[in-house]
């Protein structure tokens, strides 16, 4: 199959997935939603407290400098919910037999993975700026630089292809819809487990260990610091390091499991 | 890339093939032929592993061994040439409900590559032939079940495929879109178009098919054209009304010598209604596999034509 058919096959049903999304703004609605009730929830109902907890950071104080420590964890969780999503529609998908259809034609194998993978990216782009834009309706005030913004951004995005190539994996070995939309729950668990909420160093020993070593926690502090104006240091490397690790081997898995078939 | 084939008088051949799952073997040594630009209808009951065939003769899964060419090609060595080469309508619809018949249509007008104007040109035939040009920018989640299947096997023709996989394609349509479907499959037989489709109707298969194969237990249990198939189990036989009012049934070995002799015998002025029963494809398949087919089940209805119809058919 020539490269030239991937490029073409991938635009063809990437065209497919964007009208979905174009037809159906709910989609984007409910992805959205979740992130944002979270994001309310902790700032009103315990940013009061969570803010007085925090290590002093200079000019902001209580709910405002809780604000400012969980934002980058909100936009970490939206990423998660365009994910979550990409799984539910990769697994429809798979179940209404289009998958199949497509696996019987001569397009390029990799095309109808690739094609959700772009629109969520793309998903990913909108949901994130919307909840940002409810993040600074409520006072935060990102400080970045444009060195900041770009490494912010190109954080989001890597984390987004790859939490989707995972969640594109979850949809096809999961057999059914309602399976793939609860198959990805743990990994939209795991940022609890990081500094994303609390800095680490507040919880007990064995879960600070755990938390310490999960790759949300470098992840979320690269794009707190990215956001915040300053160097975000080794926690750089370790972000892009579990992302790059965790891509490859999810879109392995995904071609495995499109080529494979339908789950049993 | 075109493929280049020789032009093959087999368009199916399907050598010693067997599938399990675990311990169960679905296919046990299946050998098929199919040559170009005829029917094949697959018969078998529920289970009997027809959507497992189509599924590997479509590359859709592989075989646990044995050798299944489709327009020559393998499909185990060379599957991307049996893609270009197939069109493919599964058991139950493969359409996106979310985007309008049209769209469904213009995405495998895409998918196949076609020129934007060609593709366009295809889709409003394709259209217009399965009476879906009124729905045609309707989102296909407000479809019947018919007009989905019907949309589904004009996805399956976009491509001009020149062997089609139906696995039971009519099982849920009414008896004029059965019968439209049917139209369809003459219509590409006609211009050089292989088809293999399964089916649980026996009607569909003496309609459509030149062969028929009866798969049972991983096997072909039977094959032939419906009238041979039909010659091998008993069940012919002549009913007589007399004019007062007695009726009798005689049978016979379905020859028309035989006939000849019973209706010899008979009293002109005697008789008031003749009736000429068949064996039809259902006998042949409780006959053979023991069990009963899908469309017959709980009528055990035959096939009763009356004797002039048959005489003139003969
Ligand atoms: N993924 C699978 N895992 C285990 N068994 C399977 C699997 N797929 C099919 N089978 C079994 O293989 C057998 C044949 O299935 P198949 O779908 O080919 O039958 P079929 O002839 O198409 O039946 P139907 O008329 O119900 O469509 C069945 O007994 C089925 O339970
Ligand atoms: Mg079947």
């Amino acid at each position: 199959m020539s490269t030239t058919y991937v490029v073409r096959d991938s635009t063809t049903l990437l065209r497919r997935n964007l009208l979905h999304l174009q037809r159906y703004p709910s989609l984007t609605v409910t992805v959205v939603a979740m992130p944002v009730v979270f994001l309310l929830l902790f700032v009103f109902v315990f940013g009061g407290t969570m803010g007085a907890g925090l290590p002093a950071s200079g000019v902001e104080e209580g709910r405002a400098a809780y604000l400012a420590y969980i934002a980058p964890a909100i936009l970490v969780m939206t990423v998660m919910s365009v994910a979550n999503s990409t799984a539910v529609m990769v697994a429809k998908d798979a179940c209404e037999g289009i998958i199949d259809r497509f696996r019987t034609m001569a397009v390029a194998r990799s095309a109808p993975l690739v094609a959700h993978v772009l629109a969520a990216l793309a998903q990913t782009v909108l949901g994130v700026v919307l909840v940002l834009l409810v993040a600074v309706g409520l006072g935060y005030r990102p400080d970045a630089g444009a060195l900041g913004w770009f490494g912010a951004a190109g954080l989001v995005l890597l984390l987004g292809w790859t939490v989707t190539w995972l969640c594109v994996a979850l949809g096809l070995a999961s057999g059914s819809v309602e399976a793939a939309s609860n198959a990805p729950l743990p990994l939209i668990l795991l940022p609890f487990l990081s500094s994303g909420f609390v800095p680490t160093d507040s919880m007990p020993s064995g879960l600070a260990w755990v938390a310490d070593h999960q790759p949300f926690t470098p992840i979320i502090d690269t794009l707190r610091a990215c956001l915040a104006g300053v160097s975000p240091g080794a926690d750089l490397w370790w972000a892009i390091g579990w992302c790059v690790l965790g891509s490859v081997l999810c879109f392995a898995w995904s071609r495995r499991l499109f080529a494979r078939g339908r789950a049993a | 890339m075109t493929t280049t084939t020789h032009p093959s008088e087999v368009a199916i051949q399907i050598l010693g093939l067997t599938k399990s799952y675990g311990d169960t073997a679905v296919l046990d040594g299946l050998d098929l032929t199919v040559p170009t630009g005829t029917v094949y209808a697959l018969l078998g009951p529920n289970g009997a592993g027809k959507t497992t065939t189509v599924n590997i003769c479509s590359t859709l899964l592989s075989a646990d061994h044995g050798e299944v060419r489709i327009g020559g090609h393998d499909v185990r060595e060379d599957p991307d040439r049996v893609r270009t080469v197939i069109g493919v309508t599964g058991q139950f619809s493969a359409v996106d409900e979310l985007l309008t018949g049209r769209e469904n249509l213009l995405l495998m007008a895409d998918l196949q590559h076609l020129r934007r104007a060609q593709g366009r040109d295809v889709v409003e035939d394709l259209l217009a032939r399965f009476d879906l040009v009124e729905a045609a920018d309707r989102r296909v989640a407000t479809y019947s079940g018919g007009m989905k299947r019907r949309l589904d096997l004009a996805m399956t023709l976009v491509g001009s495929p020149r062997v089609i996989f139906l696995d039971e394609p009519t099982t849920g349509l009414d008896p004029r879109s059965r019968r439209e479907l049917w139209a369809v499959v003459r219509e590409q037989v006609a211009a050089g178009v292989t088809v293999l489709l399964t089916t649980q109707y026996l009607e569909e298969a003496d309609q459509l098919a030149d062969r028929v194969g009866v798969l049972d237990g991983g096997r072909l249990v039977a094959e032939g054209t419906p009238a041979e198939l039909k010659r091998q189990v008993p069940g012919a036989a002549l009913e007589v009304q007399y004019v007062d009012g007695r009726a009798d049934r005689v049978p016979y070995d379905g020859s028309v010598a035989a006939l000849r002799g019973m209706l010899a015998d008979l009293d002109d002025d005697a008789v008031a209604d003749l009736t000429v029963l068949t064996p039809d494809l259902d006998d042949v398949f409780l006959a053979l596999t023991g069990h009963r087919g899908r469309a017959t089940i709980g009528t055990a209805a035959r096939a009763e034509s009356d004797i002039d119809e048959k005489a003139g058919a003969r």
